[in-house]
């Protein structure tokens, strides 16, 4: 392995790690957002002792996300100063503007929220959890802004060596960025929803506070549906934009060889990338990539022979992740929508299996957001930035194998201690349930009302 | 031209409002197991910084998204050449944050007591390395053409050490003085105490520092040429000062404003005497990095000028909100009543 390589490496897991965070940090913060403004217009008490309990859980998970944030911004001049210095200038602005518009917000009032309990009226609480969640979605659209720019470059010229910034608009309003935002916040909402569908299964199968788990479960599993299907109908409109802009990551998502016009899909398939062919493609459905893709029955897909052979994303990862992604996606959209049935007519204790089946899925969503960044991010290879400059040309020159050696087990040591650590507490604090005493704090919060 | 001084100007306030920020909780995380004994004082004591730590480190993730943006050459060059010290730091940093938020999470004795030496470690190393990093800023790396000849040895040389001594001891005083603000009773007495203790040190590192900047750096060439900006180390001597007069007279805010006005003058007397290099060079003044050759276009940081210009004064309008909803010193009886507190 050589520096470039193992920068490469050190990149993916560390931010795969940082990513096991934020979704369910986006998802969980308007999730509790929601529940402390119910109880706020209601007054029900079962809406505090909610926003108590997943609000918990959603702050031991938010300050690993906080902490392995910093490892992102440090790393790209750490590992990647050619980049950092060719790009800078049109990639280090949604960066700094993603810290003073909404980290700032985000990092105050998740200290607002977590000791202002007595000090702030019941009005201006809620607020500080709506303002979260906001700064944090906020937060999310600036930093795919930026990974758009890497995905499909726009608003710039190059000139005096590096890529230089013209059109500040063309960068705020790059398509890619947004129809990544748009997918990304809808599939982190889901793996927020199934993680509270999960944690109230495993209650309810115990029953354990039935009336709090049950309100918890109908939230959920609503939030789950709607995020669920934005998440199939942006996924599509991304991959639509995507066969536009990155039509070898297309290829290579499809395993698709031969440039074809009417483009069928094959339910199975495993692509042989050697040989430029498939092992086997079964189950074909005439035309419906070219359907999915262009919207259009006879539209033309470019294969990846029309692509030289060092212009080609590695197929096999980017293939089986895509899959994999849209599989789990489809199991998500049965499980939520039977989970809005089953609880609308409250018959989720007649089906214990399925509650079962639902604690197993809390990983799944998790897992389908990493494939996701899979396709994104090995599809975009080999470039870093698509098209403009390759992964190899981006390292830093002046970092030595040791160094990056050192940092790389350093990073799996520390990552596996907090991980380890994180799932720990969220495994302790999701099993101890609610707290039942909550009138201390009702009493001081009244006084200040 | 202008914006490029504009951002060099910003990028110094960042920095400087950065360490005051986060100096008091460096330095209260360096205190915490000598001011608080009992397991309650202690939780008292990060409970003091619960609500504001977060927020006072995104002003570093600013200042380097800051770097990146306006001046992404010095970005680049600084964070691959710095590469092992920055690592310490990136993990002390992340080792900090978990520790405020796990530390409560179990109720052994033997866990808090993990986390409390993981928080004296994670708050020093930090302050040590950032005095480090800016003393062999101050000094130039030995960069030339062919890039960086340093290492981290190198980086550790009595300067770069001398720097880093002063960074840490500032920040005691500073945190031992925000704990004395904002505590009652047995913890607040020691914290006084540590406050004092360590403003002698701090003084004579601090004469140290400022007498060996002359023969290890450049720095004092701008305050030559223009005798007038002596001011600003003049007045960090002054505030320096100031502290200890305030707390012989018990007056524990005035001299918390003055170790923040120390810290502010501190990182202004540096960045004063860079200009207009952000990062000189040691071989080759040739190969500076300054404002104006490693900065973004006129374009960029015209785009930034308009985005800081719009949404500082915001940020600093509800800092100062939180600030004042927080600003009662922390009860053993608040961190009971809480049950979300640390």
């Amino acid at each position: 392995m050589d520096v470039v390589s193992l920068s490469r490496l050190q990149f993916a897991l560390t931010c795969a790690f940082h990513f096991i965070f934020v979704p369910l940090t986006l998802g969980l913060s308007v999730l509790v957002a929601t529940m402390e403004v119910k109880y706020g217009r209601t007054g029900n008490e079962l809406y505090l002792r909610m926003t108590k309990f997943w609000g918990k859980l959603f702050l031991i998970n938010f300050a690993l996300g906080v902490v392995t944030g910093i490892t992102m911004e440090f790393q790209f001049g750490m590992n990647w100063a050619e980049y950092s210095r060719y790009v800078g200038d049109i990639f280090g602005a949604p960066l700094a503007i993603e810290a003073t518009t909404s980290f700032f917000l985000e990092s105050v009032f998740i200290g607002v929220w977590v000791f202002g309990w007595n000090k702030i009226s019941r009005k201006a609480h809620a607020v500080s959890i709506c303002l979260v969640a906001f700064a944090t979605n906020l937060s999310g659209l600036w930093i795919l802004l930026a990974n758009g720019w890497m995905q499909h470059p726009v608003g710039y010229v190059l000139r005096n060596g590096r890529a230089e910034m013209v059109d500040f608009l063309a960068v705020t309003f790059n398509p890619n960025g947004w129809l990544k935002f748009a997918h990304q916040i809808s599939s982190a909402y889901v793996v927020a929803a199934f993680f509270v569908l999960g944690i109230s299964a495993w209650h309810l199968l115990r029953k354990n506070e039935t009336t709090f788990f049950k309100t918890s479960f109908k939230m959920a599993a609503l939030f789950g549906l709607v995020s669920v299907v934005l998440s199939g109908l942006t996924g599509d409109i991304h991959a639509v934009e995507v066969g536009k802009t990155q039509p070898a990551k297309l290829a290579a998502m499809e395993a698709l060889w031969d440039t074809q016009n009417t483009v069928w899909i094959s339910l199975l398939q495993l692509p042989d990338t050697d040989n430029e062919r498939n092992y086997f493609e079964y189950i074909k459905v005439p035309g419906l990539l070219s359907i999915l893709a262009t919207h259009s029955l006879n539209g033309e897909i470019k294969g990846l022979k029309d692509f030289p052979k060092d212009e080609r994303p590695p197929v096999m990862p980017v293939f089986l992740s895509f899959r994999l992604m849209i599989g789990l996606g489809m199991l998500f959209s049965l499980l939520a929508f039977l989970a809005v049935v089953l609880s609308r007519y409250d018959l989720l204790e007649r089906y214990p299996l399925f509650l079962k089946l639902l604690v197993f899925t809390i990983p799944l969503p998790y897992l389908a957001n990493q494939f996701g960044w899979i396709v994104a991010e090995m599809g975009r290879q080999p470039w870093i930035v698509y098209g403009i400059m390759k992964t190899s040309d981006g390292i830093s020159k002046s970092i030595t194998l040791g160094q990056v050696v050192g940092s790389l087990i350093g990073f799996v040591l520390l990552y596996g201690l907090l991980g380890a650590i994180d799932i720990y507490l969220l495994m302790k604090f999701a099993r101890k349930g609610p707290d039942s005493d909550v009138s201390s704090l009702i009493n001081t919060a009244k006084r200040k009302v | 031209m202008e914006f490029q001084v504009i951002w060099f100007v910003l990028w110094s306030v960042l920095w400087a409002v950065y360490f005051a920020l986060d100096g008091f909780v460096l330095g209260s995380g360096m205190l915490q197991n000598f001011v608080a004994r009992s397991d309650i004082e202690r939780r008292v004591v990060i409970n003091t910084l619960g609500p504001v730590w977060d927020g006072n480190e995104v002003w570093l993730i600013t200042a380097g998204g800051v770097t990146f943006a306006a001046f992404p050459t010095t970005y680049a060059l600084m964070f691959s050449y710095l590469y092992t010290p920055l690592l310490l730091l990136l993990f002390s940093l992340i080792v900090r944050g978990v520790a405020f938020e796990f530390r409560g999470k179990v109720d052994d004795p033997r866990w808090k007591n993990i986390w409390d030496r993981a928080l004296l470690v994670s708050s020093f190393l930090p302050a040590l390395l950032f005095g480090v990093t800016f003393g062999n800023i101050f000094k130039g790396l030995p960069m030339d053409a062919a890039g960086y000849h340093g290492s981290l040895v190198s980086v550790l040389n009595p300067y770069g050490l001398v720097t880093g001594l002063l960074f840490v001891l500032l920040f005691v005083v500073h945190g031992g003085l925000y704990l004395s603000v904002k505590t009652t009773g047995a913890v607040k007495t020691r914290s006084v105490s540590a406050a004092s203790a360590a403003w002698i040190p701090l003084l004579i590192v601090a004469v140290v520092f400022l007498a060996y900047t002359y023969p290890a750096t450049h720095l004092y060439d701008n305050f030559l040429a223009h005798p007038g900006l002596l001011a600003v180390p003049l007045l960090a001597v002054l505030s320096l000062l100031g502290i200890k007069v305030f707390l012989v007279k018990g007056k524990l805010l005035p001299a918390f404003t003055a170790s923040s006005l120390t810290i502010l003058l501190v990182v202004a007397t540096g960045v004063v005497g860079l200009f207009p290099n952000l990062i000189p060079s040691s071989l080759d003044p040739l190969y500076s990095l300054t404002a104006f050759n490693s900065s973004s276009s006129p374009y960029t940081l015209k785009v930034m000028t308009g985005v800081a210009v719009i949404f500082l004064p915001i940020i600093i309008a509800y800092k100062i909100w939180v600030y004042r909803v927080f600003r009662a010193p922390v009860t053993n009886q608040d961190v009971l009543d809480n049950k979300q507190a640390y």
